[in-house]
């Protein structure tokens, strides 16, 4: 394996993790607060924008979605898109699932994997 | 799930694609159209940011993070996340019949299986109650 592979599937993970620690802090700041329009009903749309920015996890996850971002654009800068764009996608999709599962406690029930792994599929088939 | 929250799952697609649709016009047509914008000319990348093309898409880019950060407040991530592909679809039939790009079998069969996975995923219920969360933490732990 050369080492130009090595530095681009590096890259790519790094994507998907950034990526994924990003997502799933995101959506357990907003479990945290709550369903947006009954607390929309309650404290009003201010209330609603500084429960989310006083979030440390949404703050983290902003954090990690902008290493991902640019580190998307390392790997872009390095290997092909047509490998980077979809690799980073469709992984993304599945690594997301374990970490719901694992970090989120979500019911990832059979439907839910295989929803995931025919989008990945379909997402690496969009980019050939 | 009400109209309202699938309206939701709906904005996060349209402003998505629209907003990387537009911003990615912007990025290609940067103020000096022979260098480009990139990371390595960080100079066009500032003064891209005055392009109209960015401004538009980075104002849906926004408004696709406040509908994605709604639907996760009252849906699972491994809800959103499949639910909201159909972004890619739309893209890829934007291509096909606006800028009109050839789009090959290969391709089709993505959108085929992208489209199975929504419907899949969205026939599921959308919401992991928090008894059913708290219970699986304690199983856990024991």
């Amino acid at each position: 394996m050369s080492i130009q592979t090595i530095y681009t599937w590096t890259l790519i993970a790094l994507v998907v993790l950034a990526s994924t620690a990003g997502d799933t802090l995101s959506a357990q700041a907003m479990q945290k607060i709550g369903d947006f329009g009954e607390l929309r009903r309650r404290i009003g749309i201010r209330g609603v924008v500084v429960a989310v920015f006083r979030s440390p996890r949404f703050l983290l996850a902003v954090a990690f979605m902008a290493v991902s971002f640019f580190t998307l654009m390392m790997a872009l800068s390095w290997a092909d898109v047509s490998l980077v764009v979809p690799a980073t996608s469709a992984l993304t999709f599945l690594t997301n699932a374990f970490s719901a599962r694992i970090f989120l406690y979500e019911h990832v029930d059979r439907r839910r994997w295989i929803a995931a792994m025919f989008v990945a599929a379909g997402v690496a088939l969009l980019s050939k | 799930m009400t109209s309202r929250k699938y309206l939701v799952l709906a904005l996060i697609v349209v402003f998505a694609s629209s907003g990387n649709t537009l911003l990615s016009v912007g990025m290609r047509h940067g103020p000096d159209q022979k260098q480009g914008v990139s990371v390595h000319h960080l100079g066009q990348l500032i003064l891209s940011f005055a392009n109209p093309w960015v401004i538009c898409g980075t104002l849906l880019l926004i408004g696709f993070l406040t509908m994605y950060m709604t639907a996760l407040s009252w849906a699972d991530l491994t809800y959103v996340l499949p639910a909201t592909s159909l972004g890619y679809v739309a893209v890829a039939l934007i291509g096909r019949f606006v800028l009109k790009e050839h789009i090959t079998p290969l391709r089709w069969a993505g959108i085929a299986l992208i489209t199975v996975g929504v419907g899949f995923v969205t026939r599921g219920r959308s919401h992991t109650p928090q008894k059913e969360r708290m219970e699986e933490a304690e199983r856990r732990s024991q």
